[in-house]
């Protein structure tokens, strides 16, 4: 496998008056608390190690205070770290000094704030042309793509009003407007929606997935609500006190998460609306292939369920169950298998989300047949595989689960 | 020494050791300014032309002419009417009682000590923000400044530099000074924490974060330093008369020597009228720089 775009390798943080003095100890493994009562520093990050891919959106989700900014800092190295490893884009950013570091911070990555950081005596267009004025970018040029990226996030016809003038919601689309103006591949976004009212939050999340359709930049986003980093994420990594307690797929967070506090975090999650298809369908068991009524409902009989998906060379077709074909072969066992057995079913892309076939996968006796954009057969979805996603993690003991509705 | 005890008498240093202390410290200095007094005249000449230049011009210049380019000076910086029409009555009054002459020879040095403590006092101020052990140096420093009796430091200045107009500026400007550093260190410590960091962020190096975000981010409060130097300057304009600087401070100093109450008091009143519109012109100057800020956002 290729590097990985955005790499941290065994990343410690420290905080205090002789952090290199603290590092034993925490290597040691004493905790964050014990830490702070012996020697009075403040363990910010611990043995961080992560893998970034570009063009996705990695999310980094923790409680206030477990140091997510922390970390997001040193990406762009706002903050030093006491001990590890930073590398972006096969560029070691612990080695750069003052002047690289500068234009490392100038063209590669661009930053968003949780309290919007905008500057009170500058105008929204200067604020949004501000990475290109610390460039050095002439006039023009500048004003041509603030104005651009200005009308991209909403606010044309705002260019010559100040920040206070305008809502958060407002302010925090100038400053996604001033990220996106640089061209900077990789953009950190520390809680940047957190402080919004939670409808405009949504439109924001929204206004973030639409522009990243367009732009496939590599997003690091922080928050410290599961919701968005469910809606957000491609990868989601999760810190408590420092440490990275997981990291993985949105739905292998949900489904297998790694400690009692991602469940903890998780539990309280719709599922149904966080989970896609894919994530919870068995692989397909029951295939019928034969040409006729007659060869189907043999090979239907040998099955131990009464139905099955009828795939031909052409990809899937439709369900068939063993009553319709038994009423069929009545009539002509030698008819060639085709619409007027199958069911009236429609099958369910991978990528939906669960919420949306929950009323037709509980309707049907038979799991729903999952077909991928190509047409193939690719999985099946039963109601018992929903139920126990949408139930809480397994393997904790003593909990009854529904699943045997099915 | 044996009937008097340490434990009823402080045990003080002997008389004649002091007397040698003093003396010592007293010729050493002597010599220093009979052999480098020169050089330093000399290094503040061109303060010292500047000066003669500038109390020139405002005194040979008509009188209606200064009026109005201060006038002028005073709507642009303002935009109030109100506030110009009164700086003129003032002035016009200041003339019509005599004291026009000392007016203009105050308002020459207040303008000189204020641009001079304004250069010195900015980067001094910027330096004592970028690092705390220049603050914990600069911070005593400025204490000693602001509460040593100003006749202190007054002694050395005249025997360095004698009796005239740049001893009097710089004796004003030690006074003065302080605010100017004191606001602008602290007005840049003030900065919003994330404004700063966003720059830092877009790779805004040392002199774009200073002069794109601290400066004009502290404005406020150095304006409100500025403000107080100014006041303190004037203020320190009767103790510089004993030095030998002409103005509104020599009537002040003479009426209270002879006892003369209405010359004290117009003279007094005339330094009264040009504080207030220092004050009032630089209040109204920063507040309109500042409008954009809404006070919406701001804490
Ligand atoms: N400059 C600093 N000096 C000392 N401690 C700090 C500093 N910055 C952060 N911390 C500490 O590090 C921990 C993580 O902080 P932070 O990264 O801001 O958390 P989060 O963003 O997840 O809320 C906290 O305990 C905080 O008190
Ligand atoms: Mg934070």
């Amino acid at each position: 496998m290729t590097d990985p775009f955005i790499k941290i390798e065994g990343l410690y943080k420290i905080f205090g008056t002789d952090p290199e003095s603290v590092l034993p100890q925490v290597l040691e493994g004493r905790s964050k608390d014990e830490i702070l009562s012996e020697t009075g520093h403040t363990l910010g990050l611990k043995d961080i190690n992560l893998s970034i891919e570009k063009g996705r959106i990695f999310v980094i989700m923790g409680l206030s205070g477990c140091g997510k900014s922390t970390l997001i800092r040193h990406f762009n190295r706002l903050v030093e770290p006491t001990k590890g490893q930073i590398t972006v884009d096969g560029v070691d950013v612990m080695h750069l000094n003052r002047k690289q570091l500068e234009s490392f911070r100038r063209h590669k990555m661009s930053m968003v704030f949780q309290r919007f950081g905008l500057m009170p005596h500058h105008t929204v267009l200067e604020n949004v042309a501000y990475g290109l004025w610390v460039q050095n970018v002439d006039k023009k040029t500048r004003t041509e793509k603030a104005k651009q990226w200005l009308k991209s996030v909403g606010l044309a016809g705002y260019e010559e009003q100040y920040p206070s003038q305008l809502s958060g919601g407002q302010q925090q689309r100038v400053g996604l407007a001033r990220a996106l103006c640089t061209d900077a591949d990789i953009l950190l976004m520390d809680e940047a929606f957190s402080a919004l009212d939670p409808l405009i939050r949504s439109e924001m999340q929204d206004q973030l997935i639409e522009l990243q359709e367009k732009l496939h930049k590599t997003i690091i986003f922080i928050t410290h609500d599961l919701d968005e980093a469910l809606r957000l994420g491609d990868r989601i990594a999760i810190l408590k006190d420092g440490e990275l307690i997981q990291e993985g797929a949105p739905a292998e967070i949900l489904l297998h998460p790694a400690s009692d506090y991602v469940e903890a975090f998780v539990r309280d999650v719709n599922r149904a609306r966080a989970l896609t298809v894919e994530t919870v369908m068995k692989p397909p068991a029951f295939r019928i292939t034969a040409e006729t009524i007659g060869e189907a409902l043999e090979q239907m009989r040998r099955l131990p369920v009464d139905y099955g998906y009828y795939v031909s060379d052409k990809g899937y077709q439709g369900v068939i169950v063993q009553e319709t074909l038994e009423e069929a072969v009545k009539e002509d066992a030698a008819d060639s298998v085709s619409e007027q057995v199958f069911e009236e079913v429609a099958a369910i892309a991978p990528e939906s989300l669960l919420e949306e076939v929950l009323p037709e996968t509980l309707d049907k006796d038979y799991p729903l047949p999952v077909v991928d954009s190509g047409g193939g057969l690719c999985g099946q979805l039963s109601r018992s595989s929903i139920a126990d996603a949408l139930c809480e993690p397994q393997g904790k003991e003593g909990e009854p689960q529904g699943k045997e509705a099915a | 020494m044996a009937e008097s005890s340490w434990f009823t008498d402080f045990p003080a240093m002997e008389r004649s050791d002091l007397l040698t202390i003093r003396k010592t410290l007293d010729a050493g200095y002597r010599e220093f300014s009979r052999t480098y007094g020169d050089l330093i005249e000399s290094f503040f000449d061109p303060l010292l032309s500047f000066l003669v230049w500038f109390e020139k011009l405002l005194l040979a210049s008509p009188w209606w002419a200064v009026i109005l380019a201060i006038t002028f000076l005073v709507y642009t910086a303002s935009r109030s009417a109100r506030l110009s029409v009164a700086v003129m009555i003032a002035f016009l009054l200041i003339g019509y009682f005599g004291m026009w002459d000392n007016t203009m020879r105050t308002l020459s040095i207040i303008t000189v000590c204020t641009i001079l403590s304004i250069a010195l006092g900015i980067p001094i101020g910027i330096m004592m923000s970028r690092s705390d052990r220049v603050q914990s140096i600069v911070t005593p420093v400025l204490d000693i400044m602001q509460t040593m009796p100003a006749f202190v430091y007054l002694i050395p200045v005249v025997m360095l530099l004698g009796i005239g107009k740049v001893p009097g500026v710089i004796a004003v400007v030690i006074y003065a000074i302080p605010p100017v550093i004191r606001l602008t260190n602290l007005g840049i410590r003030l900065v919003d924490k994330e404004v700063l960091e966003a720059a830092t962020a877009y790779g805004a190096n040392a002199w774009q974060r200073l002069t794109g975000v601290q400066l004009p981010l502290s404005l406020p409060t150095i304006m409100a330093g500025i403000n107080q130097t100014i006041m303190m300057a004037l203020a320190m304009v009767v103790i510089a008369s004993m030095i030998g600087v002409k103005g509104l401070g020599q009537p002040v100093l003479k009426s209270i020597t002879n006892q003369y109450f209405t010359l004290g008091l117009f003279n007094g009143l005339a330094i009264v009228a040009l504080a207030i519109m220092f004050d009032r012109v630089s209040q109204a100057y920063a507040k309109r720089t500042q409008r954009h800020l809404g006070g919406a956002q701001h804490d």
